[in-house]
């Protein structure tokens, strides 16, 4: 599904990533940790073809992405899922014409039912014509996984989805994903929390990737 | 590029237009702008087509008369003056030559000595009016034969005078049109800029956007769309104040030459008509640029 074969990535004339090479296949649960700075929000970036890698190849959906055109991108991403800590909206729309932004960017209709129970999925069906600056940091990261899923996308990218949310909600959200992938959607989910992880491996089998100096290490079960 | 135009104009798609936040003061700019320099275009236009009217006009006129001014002691003018005739009637390419009355002589000086102006008591050349038929006449072999028969006329083809003017106003008509030229391209690059500050000012729009999976067309069909609507309503507001400004022109009379004729005539009128659309392909054509430049940038 994605792809890295011995990828780097440098910025500012350091390198970040180095050497990586690994597959994140069809239906697979990961975690990704590592200390702030570390560079997991960059190879989220690279999984999304928002960065390209300044060396070896990263291949999404069979396609090497410095092959690939912007139009092609566009396409590609409306097959993943992308939810950001700092979750991003265009706030003078309305939360529901938000959720289904993608939808309208690929020019199809979304079935008002379908957005309602959406949005009740996500407990967040009294909220649909709130204007997201009005919702608090756990609505906001609900309504971006919800925004994420509406497409129907093969993957799922998390850029620490609980950081700005209590354990409470954590668990809630990592509930929503861990039922998504059980519908057979590939989930990446960048993280420091440990506890978090640990919830999710009773529940899931889930993997956990350790970014450590420049490169991605598999990690241990002592987690 | 105009299919593309009208596709976008026409293509009404309610959240595509609503997937970028209104913005007031770009807005307003676009609009004005348009408006301003359409209302200076039609000016520019009537000056132009002003122009080319009296360059027609003049070189019309003039370029199928002449004079020929007989400057003779006053007991050889009549004879000289026959004598010209004579020649003239014989002479190719002449369709008809004929002296000035004494009256008609009088109202041509009178705007500088007045009316009451003794022609029989002045040394006044006498002049005779001919009319051209066919290619003309041969202008050297003219003179040549006028020195011989009248020693005291002299061909004035008009060329002199006339060449100069109708050069005049021939640049003056260029000028008009250069005029328009960059008014549109001022036209163009405000409105470049104002949509670059539009686009600036929507990163995160347009950052989301990109998120989600919108093509680059789609999110510059956005913009565009929006600035194209603009600057067509400005240059429609623009266009119309220009017209009735230049309809409210004092209206031409005998003394008021070229400042009092810039009013459009007949068939005339429609031109303005084709500014406003002129100013949406250049708002649709700056601002489609200006998109797809900026969103080439970003990831």
């Amino acid at each position: 599904m994605i792809a890295f074969d011995n990828v780097a990535y440098s910025y500012g004339g350091g390198e970040l990533l180095s050497d990586i090479t690994l597959r994140l296949a069809p239906g697979s649960f990961h975690f990704l940790t590592g200390p702030s700075g570390a560079g997991k929000s960059t190879f989220l970036k690279l999984c999304y073809a928002e960065l390209l890698p300044t060396a070896g190849r990263v291949t999404i959906f069979d396609r090497e992405v410095r092959s690939i055109g912007r139009d092609d991108v566009a396409r590609m991403r409306r097959r993943i899922g992308v939810v950001h800590q700092d979750c991003q909206f265009l706030d003078h729309l309305p939360l529901a014409t938000n959720v289904t932004l993608p939808l309208t960017v690929s020019g199809r209709d979304s079935p008002a039912q379908d957005l309602t129970d959406l949005l009740g999925w996500v407990g967040l069906a009294h909220l649909a014509d709130a204007l997201p600056p009005s919702l608090s940091g756990g609505e906001r990261q609900r309504a971006a996984v919800a925004r994420a899923v509406i497409m129907g996308p093969d993957v799922i990218l998390a850029d620490e989805p609980t950081g700005n949310l209590d354990w409470e909600l954590s668990l809630r959200l990592l509930t929503l994903l861990v039922e998504l992938n059980r519908m057979g959607k590939t989930i990446v989910i960048a993280t420091h929390d440990m506890n978090l992880i640990r919830n999710a491996k009773q529940q899931v089998a889930a993997r956990v990737l350790r970014i450590k100096n420049r490169h991605i290490q598999l990690a241990g079960a002592d987690l | 590029m105009i299919r593309d135009l009208l596709a976008d104009l026409t293509t009404h798609d309610r959240q595509a237009d609503r997937v970028v936040p209104p913005t007031g003061h770009t807005a307003w700019l676009t609009a004005f702008t348009a408006g301003a320099m359409t209302f200076l275009a039609v000016f520019a236009l009537a000056l132009s087509l002003a122009a080319g009217r009296l360059a027609d006009r003049w070189s019309e006129a003039l370029a199928r008369t002449s004079t020929v001014r007989i400057s003779a002691p006053p007991d050889q003018a009549a004879a000289q003056t026959q004598a010209v005739l004579d020649l003239l009637a014989t002479t190719p390419g002449i369709a008809s030559a004929r002296a000035l009355t004494d009256e008609e002589q009088r109202a041509l000086l009178e705007p500088w000595f007045g009316p009451d102006l003794p022609v029989d008591a002045l040394p006044i050349p006498r002049l005779v009016e001919l009319v051209e038929e066919g290619e003309g006449y041969d202008g050297e072999g003219l003179r040549q034969r006028l020195s011989a028969e009248a020693p005291g006329a002299v061909l004035d083809d008009h060329t002199r005078w006339r060449q100069p003017l109708a050069v005049a106003a021939g640049r003056l008509r260029l000028l008009g049109l250069a005029s328009i030229v960059l008014i549109l391209a001022t036209m163009a690059a405000m409105i470049t800029l104002a949509a670059n500050a539009s686009l600036a000012a929507n990163a995160q729009v347009i950052r989301v956007l990109r998120l989600v999976g919108a093509r680059d067309s789609y999110i510059a069909r956005a913009f565009v769309r929006r600035f194209t609507l603009r600057a067509l309503t400005g240059a429609a507001a623009g266009a119309v104040a220009g017209m009735l400004g230049i309809a409210f022109l004092p209206s031409a009379d005998a003394a008021g030459g070229f400042l009092t004729g810039l009013a459009f005539q007949g068939a005339g009128w429609l031109w303005p008509l084709l500014l406003p659309p002129l100013a949406g392909v250049v708002a649709f054509t700056a601002t489609r640029i200006a998109a797809l430049r900026k969103l080439k940038d970003l990831p």
